[in-house]
Parts: C-alpha cells; structure tokens; sequence
C-alpha cells in the first residue's frame, strides 16, 4: 500500500484542497414498509403499495416495522458501530404533495447508530492504491417520500406513493473524505458492506442507494486544524450535492463544485450555503434552494411513536449472525490466497468481484487467478465500460484459460491471444487452443531440433553470447518465432543454456 | 309502553335480555326521538337504515343465543371516528364528504358485542373547543336551559353531540373522546357522566388525531354503570396503535357499586384557584361530605404545579396538532380549493378548510415548535409535564383518589366566551392535568346550580386504576341522588 496522496486543485492564489463529508441513503431491504405492512417491490404500477398509513388517511398510525430496526442494526454493527440501546423518531415538517403525512418520520436528536468507522480502499489508475480510514458519524432510520413526476403533463404533476414510508437508512460520515476518487471509493465501499450484510441492494440505478455530499474547500494546512480542533470555522463553506447514484457522477460533481467554489472566492466572493443538484448533461451543479428558503422542519419526537429500546441480547444475537464482511474477506483473501492487500482490497471491494474471483481461483493458481482478473479481465472491463455483470467471460472460463497456463498447456504470452478470442466469443479456452493449434510445444526433442538449427544459422551470435549472456533473449525470441509462439518458455531457456553452455 | 329512550344503558340490555322489547323497537324508539330533536342539532350524520338492518341482526343473533355484551344497544358515535361507509369528517370543513373505507378499533369492538349505530354525532372542530362552537356544522344546543329563561346555552366541547344527546335520550349513550377535558366538561354540563381513561387503554386507531399524546377514547353515559359498561368494550389493546398498553380490561362494572370505605380522598388545595365560584365550592364541599360520610378519609394534598398545567396544555396540544393536521392538505380526500399554483392550493385550500379555532391553534403550534422557540415553548411545555405527572405520583402515596370539581361554572350561552380564546381554554383548568399525565378520570352530575343547570365533580385515578374512579363515581352518584333531566322543549 503507498501513502495517501493530498488531492490538490491548482488555482490563481495557489493550491486548493477539498474536503466532504457523505450521506447515504440505502434503502432498507425488507418485504414490508417502516411503519406500514405494504410492500416494498419495485416497478409495480403506481399508487398499487400504498396503504392507508401510507396515505396518511385520518386516524391511521405508524407501526415500527422489527425487521427495519434489524437490518439498521446489522448496519451499524458492520459498521463497527455503537448501537444506542435508546432511539427515538422524529416528524420532520414539511409541505409536499409526495409527503402525504406533512412530516416524515426521522430520527434527529437519537439515531439507532452512533459513531463507527469504514476502511476505504482507494484504486488509483496505472498505479498501486492506498487505503484510508473514514469515520461514520451517525446512521438513522427514516421514511422514503412518494414520487413527483413531473414530465407525464405539462400542466399538471403526478405522484407515485408506492415509495413513500419505505425504510431507509441515512449514514453520515465525518469530514473525513479529501478527493472526488475517495469519495466514489467510500460509496463503493459502504455499498459492499450492505450487499455483504443483506441490508441494502446496492442498486444505485434504481435509487436504492444515493449519496449527497458536502463538499468545501480550503488551503492547505487548514484542514489538519480542524481535525486538531474539531471546530469548522478551519473549513470552508459547503455546498451539497444531493441525490447522487452514479460512481462518475460522483467524481464530476466534486471535481465541478470545488472549482466553482474556488473560483468565487479567489474573485473576493463567498461562498453559500445550499443545496445543489448536478446535471450530468452539463457537467455542472446548480442551485437547487438556499439557505434562506431552507426549511424549519420544527422536529419534535413522534408521539405516535414509542421511544425505541434494544435489548443487548437482540444486539448481540445479530452481531453473532453477521456475515463475512469487505473487510475480513480481504483479510481472508490476503492469508488463504497469498495476495498483495492491493489485490485482495480491489477484489473485495464488491461482493461480486470477490465471487467471480472465487470462482476463478477455486482449485486454481490463486495468484495467478488474481493477475488474470484484476488486470486482463478488469482491464478489459473498464477499457469497454463495461460492468463485471456484462462480462463476455465468465468466471468459470476465466479459470479454465488459467488452467491451461498452470498445466503449461499455453503459455502465458498465448493465453493473452485466447483470452482475446473468448471475448470474442470463440468459446472455451480449451476449445479455442485445441481449433487454432496453439498448445504449447513441451516436446524437448522438437524444441531441440529448432534450438539446433538456429544455432548452426547463427555462428556469429553463439560467439556473441558466450561473453555476453544477456544476448540469450535473442535465441529465445527466434526460438519462439520459429514455433509460433507455441514452445514453452521455460524448456526453450533451459536447452538454450545447456546447448550454448551458458 | 314505556319510553324506551328514557332507559338506562344497563336497563335497556336487561330489557333486551328478558325479551321485553327487541332491539328493532328500542331503535325505532332511538329513531324517531332523533329525528323529532334536530333542533338540538346533536347529529350530523344520522343513519336510521343501518341503524335498522343492525337491530335486525342483532335481535336475530339474540334469537341464536349469541348476544354479545352490548348486542342491540343504540350508541350514538363521535363524529371523530372513523366509521366504515359513513361520512366522516370531525366536523371539520376540510373533509368534505370524507367516507372512510376503514373502522376505528373502538367503534369496532363496539360493533363486535353486537351495538347499533345511530348516527354519527357533533363536535368542536378536530376536537378543538369547549362550547362545540367551532364545529363546521353548527352549534349543538344544550337541552338543559336555565330556570325560567329560554336562551340556549352550550353543551361544553368538544363531545357537546355526545353530551347533548345522551342528556336529551337520543341515544343510550355515546362515543366521546378527550384531549384536554372533551368528555368529562360535556358531561359536566349535560348531567350526564363521562369518564377519559388511563392513557392507552383505548386505541386511537381510526380515530381523527388532534394531540396524539393526549388523546383518549371514552364514552358518556346516563349513569357510571353504564359507562363502565361502554368502557370496558371500547378499551383493547391494538397492535395498530404503538402506544396502546398490551394489558387486560377489567370488569369495572363490579365495582361501580362496590363503596368507598376505607378509601382516601386526596383533596388537592391548588384546585382552589382564584375566582373559583361559590357555587362551585360550596359543591366541592358537599362532595367530600358524601365521601366522608360513606365511609372515605378526606386527605388533603398538594399538586403544585397546577398552575402551569393550562399553559402547558396549550403549547403541546397545539404543537402536535400543527404537525397532525398537515395530512389535511387537499390533496388526497377531503375538500380542495384550486389555486393557480401548489402553494396557492395549500393556502386556499387550508384557509377554507380550518376554522378559526383550529387555524389558531396550529398557528400556535407552528411557532411553538419553530427553530429558535422549540426550547423555550415545547421543551418547557414537556418538562413541566413531568414535574405534573410527578405531582401526581407523589400525591397518590397519600391516597387513592382525587377529588375535584369537573368545570369552574355551569354550561354557558352561546357567544358568552367565544369571544376570548383565553376565558375558553379556562374551561379545561380542572381537567387538563389528567391528560397531560395520561391519569383516568370521571365527571359525574352532582348537584343542580342556582339557575337550574347540572354541576360536576371529578375522581382522578392513578395511572390504570379506573376502578376507584368508577367507586368513588358510584358513590357520588347514589349519594347526590342526580335524576334530575331536562325539561323538553325540543
């Protein structure tokens, strides 16, 4: 693992430095509601999971729903965080047509989850990446609202409460997050934590996980006394970017606002504090409501709503069924695989990243396996856009490709050219290998009789090399044409030295 | 044949049981003494048909031998609970021609034991009222009139339909609700008794919220048996309603009778407030005579922070209210007024929809909770809600119940407070500090005032014990010997 590196933004006073702090919203897996029975299936037609709590119908009132408080808790124990035996709801008071109680039920002054941290792993391109530790300040339980849509009638907006009282859980981290890259690497991280747990999808296209981040900017050396001090007045003002469900989008919403905040101050201007949405068309944020016409939500406890109170033993039985996590998968990976904490970091970094790998390696050469898919199939991936879900190989390709390596039925450099083809869609590996002729020739005799006559041609070489070993690649290399590329490497070296006595 | 209206509720199922009447005719009886008092104004949705079809079934299952514990009663219902297939509005504008598809809990386990359902009936406006004078739909006439004066005076609010039309025979007895004294001022003011019980004894499913944490179901009566009868149906625990207690109803109806030997009447000195009427001392006084007299030991407490109990009531009753009430938005049911945009829709919509009352209180329950104010209003408010309820508890060391009077005066005429919020919400100074410490409490008809109108005394509980609420009620009631009616001008 390298250092962190400071991510610096250059601008006409000198050099910049951002700092954000996160809040996801992860929609809570579960078949019913938070406070209503009505179900929680997506793409139903609307207005279908609705119920007369969810409505907001006279006199109906909410239910805690046993299984949200579980999965919030299994959040936050995946979190490494402390569970507060004691919570309470909160209204939140605002008017809209797709919030049909005129509040949304909240936790503000006690969340289920207090303070825990994430370990995030950063990739950087064409280089090895780095780890930090982010810090989580508080995850809480709250109802989703219904849909506006506005774009179905010029003249009139419809609303969709199928979505309004689903559960969700908002986890805010501390400042701790310095680049755009980190902050998509945060999100990718707590999103593989709650696929791993169970209690969230991850299903950032569907809405099911979002981020809002606030982000500042300030000059160096500013940030270090905030931490020393934990006072803000160190930090610039922030702006938040809601709403965002895409890893690039993310990082070009930063990279976009941390320059329209530097350049108003660096022109005598102040920054202010809003809100802002990004418009991935244009590649900008803007403004969304100001502080001024933010709301007074006049938060007050719910006095539908019993305070909330764990009993240990329940907390401690969930945290004894916790699945294996990121974290100790990565652990697990590095021990039992023998990989870099790199390689096993990417590879966990997605709990279907660490099963295709698992997949790959299974009875396999681990680390040879870890090469292949970080870096061919990965490479190839990102190279194309494309998600690991789209892949043209499969995982169980992928292994029998690294088979034939391992066996030396090909070698390395061929495998490259098959891997090719089965992109291509030529089929399996062995397939591929068997029709296009390439196993590798591992018969000595042949390779000697190639070695022999290559020699013979090249008397002024075999005189070359005798004082100067190094000139040996050269017989490999006309070894290798001579083949096709098809005699193994290491036999071709061997009879090499022992003919040139070298 | 005798009046059948004029039956008690334990009477009336006595009646039913011994195969007197049916209850066809007892509801035809309920009926017709309905439709010949509109004047009263007491209904706002009669339902003569159902109330027909259900004495059908009624006396059908009675024929079977399986009558359920009310079967075939005529209940008249609060207009603030939502009743499947009728209208529902709390008598508020805003609901329009709101008709729920869904029963309240209470209403329904009414409906379980076999009851019938007369109609739905008037109320302040969302409950928010002492005089039923905010209600959309007019104001309920009191049938009780001051001697030799024919000026109509209120029911008291907000169960004033409830009050009115059990005092006038219109029903065997009714669904009330209390927030901050809605059932035991009406029946103070009605000669009728109405009893709020313990906090979470009834579900408030179904029911048109007004202050969540002070809401309660209750019924008034013609006497306290029989609104321990009711009682003992409407309370159930309901998993729909988080803050409804998972606890067994007792049979209270054993202990109406039961006597107060031996009990200990707290008697708290802060109750004697300022300008409080000679009249209404001179009952007071009367009251711990009968319990003496009865066998009680008179005990004199302290609950002092009485005084800030009224205030405290009126910051966090409106509070919850702002935050209730914004379901009411014209966007879903109930009544809409068209703006040119959203916010013109809300604000029509809103404006026309509230009274003045109401607009007034969710105005002070916005500002109480705003940024800057939550502190000094509603936080304070919540406090000195604790110290009430530590009041309470403390004083219940010394004894068993408490007794105080119901209402500072006699039911008044229309007009003669609605004009000063504050002299209104004087009204509740008795009966707020049940509610804000969720304790049981029962109005009971003790005596008649100079000018001819029924005055009230209340027995406050410990938290979920109605029963000494109803022994010490019964006591008061056999020995002030209350049978005193109105006389009918209707």
């Amino acid at each position: 693992m390298t250092e962190r590196p400071t991510f610096r933004i250059k601008g006409d006073t000198g050099d910049w430095e951002v700092v954000m702090g996160l809040e996801i919203h992860a929609q809570v897996a579960s078949n019913a509601k938070l406070f209503s029975g009505a179900s929680t299936a997506f793409g139903s037609d609307p207005n279908c999971n609705v119920s007369l709590v969810d409505a907001a119908m006279p006199g109906m009132l909410p239910v805690i729903n046993r299984v949200c408080v579980e999965q919030a808790i299994r959040t936050g124990l995946g979190l490494k965080a402390q569970i507060n035996n004691y919570s309470r709801f909160d209204r939140k008071n605002y008017f809209y047509p797709d919030l049909p109680q005129g509040y949304q039920i909240s936790q503000f002054a006690h969340p289920i989850v207090g303070e825990g941290e994430i370990d995030v792993d950063v990739e950087v391109p064409g280089k090895e990446g780095y780890a930090f530790t982010c810090r989580i300040e508080r995850l809480h339980l709250e109802q989703d609202a219904g849909k506006s849509i506005h774009d179905m009638d010029p003249h009139a907006t419809y609303v969709d409460l199928n979505r309004s009282g689903v559960a969700l859980m908002e986890i805010v981290s501390k400042p701790d997050v310095r680049s755009p890259a980190e902050a998509a690497a945060y999100v990718k991280k707590l999103r593989a934590i709650v696929i791993a747990l169970g209690t969230c999808d991850g299903d950032m296209e569907k809405g099911n996980l979002r981020a809002d981040v606030n982000v500042s900017v300030c000059k160096p050396g500013q940030y270090e006394k905030f931490r020393e001090t934990g006072d803000f007045k160190h930090l610039g003002t922030r702006c938040e970017l809601k709403n965002m469900n895409s890893y690039r989008f993310i990082q070009q919403a930063i990279e976009y606002e941390a320059r329209r905040q530097i350049e108003i101050i660096e022109g005598g201007g102040k920054v202010d504090q809003e809100t802002r949405l990004f418009d991935p068309v244009k590649g900008e944020t803007r403004s969304m409501r100001s502080k001024e016409d933010a709301h007074d939500y006049r938060y007050f406890p719910d006095p539908d709503l019993l305070p909330l109170e764990l009993e240990q033993a329940w907390i401690e039985g969930i945290r004894k069924s916790l699945p294996e996590l990121p974290d100790q998968k990565r652990a697990r990976f590095e021990k039992d695989y023998g990989l870099s904490r790199y390689d096993a970091g990417v590879l966990t970094s997605d709990a279907d990243k660490a099963l295709f790998f698992e997949e790959v390696a299974k009875g396999r050469d681990a680390k040879l396996a870890a090469n292949w898919v970080t870096q061919e199939l990965f490479g190839y991936l990102n190279k194309e856009g494309l998600e690991l879900s789209q892949s043209p190989v499969s995982a169980s390709a992928l292994g029998g490709l690294i088979a034939l390596i391992s066996d030396n039925t090909i070698s390395g450099k061929i495998a490259k050219d098959v891997f090719a083809r089965m992109i291509e869609g030529e089929g399996e590996a062995a397939v591929i290998v068997e029709k296009h002729g390439l196993k590798q020739v591992t018969d000595t005799g042949a390779i000697e009789k190639v070695v022999d006559e290559i020699i013979a041609a090249n008397p002024e070489q075999v005189a070359k090399v005798k004082d100067k070993p190094q000139t040996l690649g050269w017989f490999v290399g006309q070894v290798m044409k001579a083949s096709g590329g098809k005699a193994n490497p290491q036999a071709v070296n061997d009879i090499l030295k022992a003919k040139l006595g070298i | 044949m005798t009046d059948l209206t004029a039956l008690t509720l334990a009477e009336a199922l006595d009646g039913l049981k011994s195969k007197q009447f049916s209850s066809v005719e007892l509801t035809e009886a309920f009926n017709a003494a309905i439709a010949k008092a509109r004047v009263l104004n007491a209904f706002v949705v009669e339902t003569p048909e159902k109330a027909l079809e259900m004495a059908k079934a009624s006396d059908a299952r009675r024929a079977k031998g399986k009558a359920g514990k009310l079967d075939g009663a005529p209940l008249g219902i609060k207009d603030l609970y939502c009743t499947k297939g009728v209208r529902t509005t709390a008598c508020s504008g805003i609901l329009g021609e709101f008709t729920p598809t869904y029963e309240s809990t209470v209403t329904q386990n009414l409906w379980d034991e076999g009851a019938v359902m007369l109609g739905k009936l008037n109320m302040d406006e969302f409950a928010m009222g002492s005089s039923n004078e905010t209600s959309h739909f007019g104001n309920v006439i009191n049938p009780w009139r001051r001697k030799g004066d024919n000026q109509g005076l209120t029911p008291g609010g907000s169960s004033g339909g409830s009050a009115s039309s059990v005092a006038a025979n219109l029903c065997l007895a009714a669904t009330a609700s209390d927030t901050g004294g809605s059932i035991r001022q009406p029946a103070a003011f009605t000669g009728t008794v109405g009893i709020k019980p313990t906090y979470g004894r009834a579900s408030r499913y179904g029911m048109v919220a007004f202050a969540s944490s002070l809401d309660q179901a209750g019924p008034i009566a013609k006497t306290v048996e029989d609104s321990a009868i009711l009682l003992e149906v409407m309370c159930s625990h309901d998993p729909k309603d988080s803050t409804s207690l998972n606890i067994k109803t007792p049979n209270w109806q054993k202990d109406v009778r039961k006597g107060v030997k031996g009990m200990r009447i707290g008697i708290p000195k802060e109750y004697r407030i300022d300008g409080l009427s000679d009249e209404i001392d001179a009952l007071w006084q009367q009251g711990i005579k009968w319990l003496k007299e009865a066998g009680a030991t008179i005990v004199d407490i302290s609950l002092p922070h009485t005084k800030y109990a009224l205030p405290a009531y009126y910051i966090v009753a409106p509070a919850e209210a702002s935050s209730n009430l914004a379901r009411y938005d014209g966007m879903r049911y109930g009544a809409r007024v068209e703006g040119g945009n959203l916010t013109q829709t809300y604000e029509g919509t809103r404006a026309s929809g509230f009274g003045k009352e109401v607009q007034r209180r969710l105005m002070i329950g916005t500002y109480v909770l705003s940024s800057g104010y939550y502190d000094a209003y509603y936080l304070r408010a919540q406090k000195v809600r604790t110290k009430i309820f530590q009041d309470f508890v403390d004083a219940f060391e010394s004894c068993d119940a408490i007794l105080t009077p119901a209402c500072p005066s006699p039911a008044f005429a229309f007009g003669e407070k609605s004009g000063d919020p504050v002299e209104m919400y004087l009204n509740d100074v008795f009966t707020v500090t049940a509610n804000l410490a969720g304790l049981p409490g029962i109005a009971v008809p003790a005596g008649l005032s100079a000018s001819g109108l029924p005055l009230g005394l209340q027995v406050i509980g410990k938290a979920l014990d109605e029963a000494a609420c109803f022994r010490v009620g019964g006591a008061l009631e056999d020995a002030a010997g209350f049978v005193a009616k109105p006389d009918r001008w209707w």
